[in-house]
């Protein structure tokens, strides 16, 4: 077979064309895909039963417990998962100088509230902290973290501690399934993702004695975080900043 | 023939020096034989052949971690077709190699391989037991 100049050309065109267009219908057909429907984890906290017994510190405790964090007296080096922070902290569009005395200093139970949109994750350089498409949980991968503490700086709640020392000989009782962080690693609440992938609530959860702490999914409509958030007024932390927070509070 | 004592003493001096490897050993107590490690029951089965796992379980405890954290994918699938939770602490350790001592240890040791990093966050099973801090820990108390 002869190839002439004009037949080489128009073969060579009709192969780019050809190569082209298969790539256009590939990014096509990825759009057109339907969106994975996954579950999205959500808290509801109950804070009139969460104040019903003074100076509860269960979830804190259990929490802390399950997952290996130090216990660090110095408030510079301090590490927390979940803590309580006074009203007028918690909520700061809501507090003011006239505002209703008995929540003045009222303690809420703070902790990350895994964001839709998480500025923690756009800030950090490594893809340590991720939103997980399939649930959206905040993730963070310990391995990966190389403590710029840019997360630290860009989390709105305080959700986020750095290890300034070596954690270990704060631990006063390592839970051996759970590893424990080193010196110069971020770390915060991850929703208990390794007990749901056993199916089992956030420690949090399962220890308050009040039932003041609900889990569920928000994308299952007959949930009972839905049903709550359907029949009860509730607050969030910083809505304002649009981080779309999904630690929900009823008042 | 005049210089033949300081040709024998170099001689013996010499030979000492490159056989001191071997002397060194010796005093120590340690054979050139290989690591005495205590492996677990015959009956139980490791999730890669033998040979596979002495030379690349790194690789493989690498691919684990990424699978987990990652990918949330918590299952493996060992070669001979039964079904493990992807955990050094809670599946290698708890179910097989319960002496991380004389077995991990030893090897390590014995290749001049030291303690990986892994050992920094991660935990043997049932060492909830006080002493579990490395010494290296200890050593500094501000950044």
């Amino acid at each position: 077979m002869s190839t002439n100049r004009r037949g080489f050309i128009s073969l060579a065109g009709g192969c780019a064309l050809a190569w082209a267009g298969k790539a256009a219908v590939e990014a096509l057909s990825e759009q057109a895909s339907p969106v994975v429907q996954g579950k999205r984890w959500a808290m509801v906290i109950d804070a009139a039963k969460c104040l019903r017994e003074k100076g509860c510190r269960k979830c804190i405790e259990a929490c802390h417990r399950t997952h290996n964090v130090p216990a660090l007296a110095e408030p510079r080096h301090e590490v927390k998962w979940i803590w309580k922070e006074s009203f007028e902290h918690a909520f700061t569009s809501q507090a003011g100088e006239y505002m209703r005395e008995e929540l003045r200093g009222s303690p809420v139970l703070v902790f990350c509230n895994h964001c839709n949109q998480p500025p923690c994750v756009r800030v950090c350089p490594t893809q340590a902290t991720w939103k997980r498409a399939e649930d959206g949980i905040v993730m963070m991968d310990w391995h990966r973290c190389i403590g710029c503490r840019y997360c630290v700086a860009a989390c709105p709640y305080g959700s986020r501690s750095f290890n300034w020392l070596d954690p270990r000989p704060h631990v006063e009782a390592i839970n051996p399934e759970y590893p424990t962080r080193t010196r110069g690693v971020v770390e915060k609440c991850t929703f208990c993702e390794e007990r749901l992938e056993r199916g089992l609530p956030p420690a949090c959860v399962e220890a308050c004695p009040e039932k003041a702490l609900t889990f569920g999914d928000l994308r299952d409509a007959n949930s009972e975080v839905r049903r709550l958030l359907r029949e009860r007024y509730s607050l969030r932390r910083k809505p304002e900043l649009g981080t779309e927070p999904e630690v929900y509070y009823i008042v | 023939m005049r210089d033949q004592p300081i040709i024998f003493a170099g001689l013996a001096l010499f030979l000492g020096l490159i056989t001191f490897p071997i002397w060194y050993n010796l005093a120590r107590g340690q054979s050139a034989r290989g690591p005495d490690i205590r492996l677990p029951g015959a009956q139980l089965q490791c999730v890669a052949p033998t040979d596979y796992m002495r030379a690349s379980h790194m690789d493989l405890l690498i691919q684990w971690r990424d699978q987990v954290v990652r990918s949330n994918v918590r299952q493996v699938t060992a070669f001979n077709g039964k079904v493990f939770r992807a955990s050094l602490t809670n599946t290698c350790l708890a179910q097989c190699h319960s002496n991380k001592a004389e077995f991990c240890d030893r090897c390590h040791n014995y290749s001049g391989v030291g303690t990986p990093y892994c050992w920094d966050c991660h935990n043997e099973p049932r060492t909830a037991r006080a002493g579990l801090v490395p010494a290296s820990s200890k050593k500094r108390s501000e950044p």
